[in-house]
């Protein structure tokens, strides 16, 4: 580098006067719009599907909105003008449950992973493979919707599904198990969601974990601990605050992801207790129904939006407070 | 030694209780099988994390390799049932979108990047590096929804909504990374600049953005892999087509997403593949530009 910025010096000594004197409060005041651009488009999304989505609210009533679970969709062409049933609650429950399980199958297996990686791995081996577990964030969610749509949950997942019904019978839990089984469903897209969000929480523990002081774990071992004790009473207990926010950066990643989920979990309009069946989600039910959508349920649609929105806001600010000390997570996993 | 403290006593009888270090009673040995087993659980872990990547790819590679020809990158999409064709609809669409996006959220993201690290003061810094990550998490059907209630309904499906609703998606990407790789630049190259009478704007323009442009273009070029496997906004603001369309507004834009999106979802065989095929071109596109990412970074870093 050193070459270039004495020869551009020269250069700047000798342009004209009049274009750098007004050049600093131009450029810095297009600087600080493109800087305000960003909260500006947050809050315009804010207001503009709030304003758009209120006719739907005000006709089903907020609360109906969530707690209701029938939603039949109006073929009303007057606008602003309602006919159908617009309660969200299946779907609520749909992006809660396969994002539970998503959680369930991706957060052990994360941390297992980070922990392979910063403590077991050779040294040589560490970089390339988190950078394999990252590559796949890489891919696109369409991607994965094809593969689980004509692979992986016909030919993988139906025959556990299946094998899991014989959980059935057990008082209580045993309800999420219950027959009939369909190719897609909860689990189905859960499963899906589930390796769709590993990247990201294995990238953030894995992060969390390589700064956990180093005279801590040197402590222990001097004092005899196994890698399993240093592991257990060293690093899951220095890492624990990260590793929750990066499970909730994964949570909000999972309860907005769209495409795959609206390909594999089922898009029926109801809901049902048993992982095996057939329902849909928020995000999933927006991309599902919106081309056949007449004007009064995309006003509802745009009403399962802004759940969806506040829902993923909320996760999302707790995640970042939880991870903001931490500082900036490398890796382009965790963006 | 202090006279309150008590003589110690019994050494001798408390050595006698006390084993060796070395010594392996059942207790140790324990731990130490316990300590084994969990590296084994981390290596079975750390298989089963590879195994869905190495299962999409090849997969992919497998399904799609068959119908992924000339005639699939030139040829417009058949009806589904019929073999042959292309996708040639879908990747005019994501070229021309996801330019477009490019040319508006680059400059604009690296410009806000640019306020962060050079001119941000006081408390607003930190609101919009907040609000920043906050929105690289926001669902991109709802950005989507948002591009569709505000300018769809008063115009309608066309490349340039399809190109707004990428370029929502990328800005906070390219803002966080831009900051990033600013940040990186050293303080001395302003300082000097600065010292020789450059003015901030000239020494940010001529000196800091060229310092950290191999940074600048990893960012991008993530952020365009990005978008160029976004489908959900698209959906909602492109919609999609069944031609060839070159117009920037008033006609409804395809991509390669939305047609493996349909293509995934209808019944025919023959649909089907060309599906395959379209996610290993996506695949191919989209792991190119992650690795020509990193490769610039490893260089720059290096240099």
């Amino acid at each position: 580098m050193p070459k270039e910025p004495a020869r551009r010096n020269e250069t700047m000594l000798t342009t004209r006067r009049g274009a750098t004197r007004f050049g600093d409060p131009i450029f810095r005041g297009v600087a600080v719009i493109s800087g305000l651009s960003v909260l500006v488009i947050l809050g315009l999304m804010i207001a503009v599907t709030i304003r758009d989505a209120w006719p739907a609210f005000q006709y089903q009533g907020i609360i109906n909105f969530f707690i209701s679970d029938e939603w039949r969709s109006g073929f009303s062409t007057t606008p602003g003008e309602f006919t159908g049933e617009y309660g969200a609650f299946s779907f609520i429950y749909g992006t809660l449950i396969t994002s539970a399980i998503a959680v369930v199958i991706a957060l052990p297996l994360a941390i297992a992973v980070a922990l392979y990686i910063t403590r077991i791995a050779p040294r040589r081996l560490r970089n390339t493979l988190s950078y394999t577990v990252e590559l796949l964030a890489a891919i696109p969610s369409v991607v994965y919707g094809l593969w689980g749509l004509l692979y992986f949950a016909p030919r993988v997942l139906r025959p556990v599904m299946d094998s899991l019904t014989v959980l059935a019978p057990i008082p209580l839990i045993g309800r999420l198990f219950e027959g009939p089984v369909v190719t897609t469903s909860y689990f189905s897209a859960g499963v899906v969601l589930a390796i769709m969000i590993l990247p990201i929480i294995t990238a953030i523990t894995r992060e969390v974990m390589a700064q956990t002081p180093r005279e801590q774990i040197d402590a222990a071992y001097g004092m005899g601990a196994t890698d399993l004790e240093v592991i257990r009473k060293v690093i899951l207990r220095v890492s624990f605050p990260g590793i929750v926010g990066a499970t909730m950066l994964g949570l909000g990643r999972a309860i907005g992801e769209t495409i795959a989920v609206a390909m594999l979990v089922g898009g029926s309009q109801r809901w049902g207790v048993s992982l095996f069946f057939g329902g849909d989600a928020l995000a999933a039910h927006i991309a599902n129904t919106f081309q056949d959508a007449f004007p009064e349920t995309l006003t509802a649609l745009i009403g399962i939006g802004v759940v969806l929105f506040v829902i993923t806001i909320i996760v999302n600010m707790l995640a970042r407070v939880l991870v903001w000390r931490i500082g900036r997570i490398a890796g382009d996993a965790s963006l | 030694m202090s006279p309150n403290t008590p003589a110690p006593t019994g050494l001798a009888e408390k050595a006698a209780t006390y084993r060796s270090l070395t010594a392996v009673d059942s207790h140790s040995r324990n731990r130490q099988l316990r300590s084994r087993i969990l590296r084994y659980c981390l290596i079975g872990a750390m298989i089963i994390a590879v195994l869905p990547l190495v299962a999409i790819v090849g997969q992919v590679f497998i399904n799609g390799f068959g119908t992924l020809s000339w005639e699939f990158l030139t040829q417009v999409e058949m009806p589904p049932r019929r073999e042959g064709g292309g996708y040639l609809q879908g990747i005019v669409g994501t070229v021309y979108m996801v330019g477009i996006a490019t040319l508006v959220a680059v400059p604009l993201g690296i410009l806000g990047a640019v306020y962060l690290v050079e001119y941000g003061r006081g408390i607003l810094p930190a609101i919009i590096r907040f609000f920043t990550d906050v929105m690289t998490g926001v669902p991109s059907v709802f950005v989507g929804l948002f591009v569709y209630a505000a300018l769809v309904r008063n115009f309608s499906f066309s490349t340039l909504m399809g190109a707004t609703g990428l370029a929502i998606m990328m800005l906070p990407i390219i803002v966080r990374s831009s900051e990033e790789m600013l940040r990186l630049v050293p303080p001395d190259q302003r300082a000097a600049s600065l010292g020789l009478g450059a003015r901030k704007w000239q020494t940010i323009t001529r000196i800091v953005l060229p310092y950290a442009a191999p940074g600048l273009t990893t960012g991008a070029m993530l952020a365009i892999a990005r978008a160029a496997g976004e489908t959900a906004v698209l959906l909602l603001t492109a919609l999609g087509s069944l031609r060839l369309v070159t117009a920037l507004t008033g006609q409804a834009q395809s991509s390669i997403t939305l047609l493996i999106y349909a293509g995934a979802k209808q019944p025919f065989e023959a649909g089907k593949e060309r599906a395959w095929a379209g996610a290993l071109l996506l695949l191919a596109m989209v792991f190119i530009l992650t690795f020509i990412a990193r490769l610039i970074t490893a260089r720059a870093r290096r240099g």
